[in-house]
């Protein structure tokens, strides 16, 4: 019995938690850092990374200071739809990117073919080996995301 | 010989594979194109035509081609059960059509130049034709949604298009604003080969608006073939996409 009613909560803890996550609009945080730690260790021998976010000892005056506040980024075309991200500023670093739009505001598209189609075939996916010299890949969302960023910091670089 | 510039938004390759061509001609040539349809389509422009239209053109100043173009995108519409929808916000934007359509287009002005062997990748979209340079199939790899870096599947086309519709997105949860409560869609990515590139990509883009449900649909039309990845790793695949995978 006590199984139960502790299963219980922990069900209605969940439920809450989620509903809250829902409610708050926002998508995980990605900051620049993040981006160019992913660009960076696609190739795997190179060690030296130089960071957009943080500059080096080079006394240059093109060190960027952003404001706080929050800054909207313009609305990027993904081709399926629109991203938009607002950028959070804190103590002059990026602490949240939000996103205020994305493209999947098709109300159509929760709607799911429940008949299980005979055709298809299923597999896990795995990593290959060989080289390829042409690559598809959807890229757009993600580059509109670092559109949309980009905007936003640019008027966080202006205050 | 090949060549890849930024154009549209997006880096563009370009690769010839015949010797005796004048392949650095066809490449400026192909990329002077795109340049063209950029300055016609692009709605970041503000001189461009799709823009002036968003402003108010009247419909008796449009282009020929913009007319076609528009057509297509409605025509598209209605295959796709209102899936694939150019409108947002009062705006035209028909860049998820032009980019299959120019690269379509093209790859026709390269076989027009008796060029038979070369391939034309826009954006991670991609038209063939005919052998690489070693006489074989052109191989193209399918990107893990879950890792840029990595490719999860090898395809072999001679004469095709593919597309792939996604999302790489890290982090994985994204809610809507609109929608709240809405589980955002389970689909990482689905890739289509076609006949050509126009028509993989224009129902690449509308299968992947339907979630899950996408490659049923793409199964259910003829002359395409699709590979969708879910959220969980899994890939789903239609009935005749196997006769394209290379073993590697």
């Amino acid at each position: 019995m006590k199984k139960y009613i502790l299963g219980l909560l922990v069900g209605v803890v969940f439920l809450a938690y989620s509903t809250v996550l829902r409610h708050q609009h926002s998508a995980s945080i990605i900051a620049p850092a993040t981006l160019s730690k992913k660009n960076s260790s696609s190739s795997s021998s190179s060690t030296s990374t130089s960071s957009n976010a943080s500059p080096s000892t080079n006394s240059s005056p093109a060190t960027v200071q952003y404001k706080d506040g929050t800054y909207q980024g313009s609305v990027a075309n993904a081709f399926y739809g629109n991203v938009q991200v607002s950028a959070t500023i804190t103590s002059g670093k990026i602490t949240s990117v939000d996103f205020l739009q994305s493209p999947n505001e098709n109300p159509n598209s929760i709607y799911v073919n429940q008949q299980a189609d005979p055709f298809l075939k299923q597999e896990a996916i795995q990593a290959q080996s060989a080289n390829v010299s042409i690559v598809t890949g959807a890229t757009f969302t993600s580059q509109a995301f670092v559109q949309s960023l980009t905007s936003a910091l640019n008027q966080a670089k202006q205050g | 010989m090949k060549q890849t510039q930024l154009i549209m938004g997006m880096p563009i390759t370009i690769e010839v594979a015949e010797r005796n061509t004048d392949a650095a001609r066809h490449l400026d040539d192909t990329f002077t194109y795109f340049r063209a349809i950029d300055a016609r389509y692009s709605t970041y422009k503000q001189s461009s035509e799709i823009s002036k239209i968003n402003n108010g053109l009247p419909i008796d100043q449009w282009s020929d081609e913009m007319k076609t173009v528009l057509a297509l995108c409605e025509k598209t519409r209605e295959e796709t059960g209102g899936y694939f929808d150019i409108r947002h916000d009062n705006k035209r934007d028909p860049s998820g059509l032009v980019k299959g359509w120019a690269i379509r287009r093209a790859a026709n002005r390269l076989l027009r130049r008796k060029v038979k062997n070369f391939y034309i990748e826009a954006g991670g979209d991609i038209q063939t034709y005919g052998f690489n340079e070693n006489g074989e199939p052109w191989k193209i790899g399918i990107r893990n949604p879950f890792n840029m870096s990595e490719i999860i599947k090898i395809l072999a086309v001679r004469s095709e298009g593919v597309a792939t519709s996604g999302t790489y997105i890290r982090g994985d949860h994204i809610y809507d604003p609109l929608h709240p409560g809405k589980t955002i869609q389970r689909v990482k990515s689905l890739t289509v080969i076609g006949p050509n590139v126009y028509e993989a990509d224009r129902f690449a883009t509308a299968a992947f608006a339907m979630d899950i449900a996408g490659v049923s649909f793409i199964q259910s039309k003829p002359g395409l073939e699709g590979y969708m990845i879910t959220d969980d790793g899994i890939a789903t695949y239609t009935s005749g996409f196997e006769r394209y995978v290379v073993n590697a």
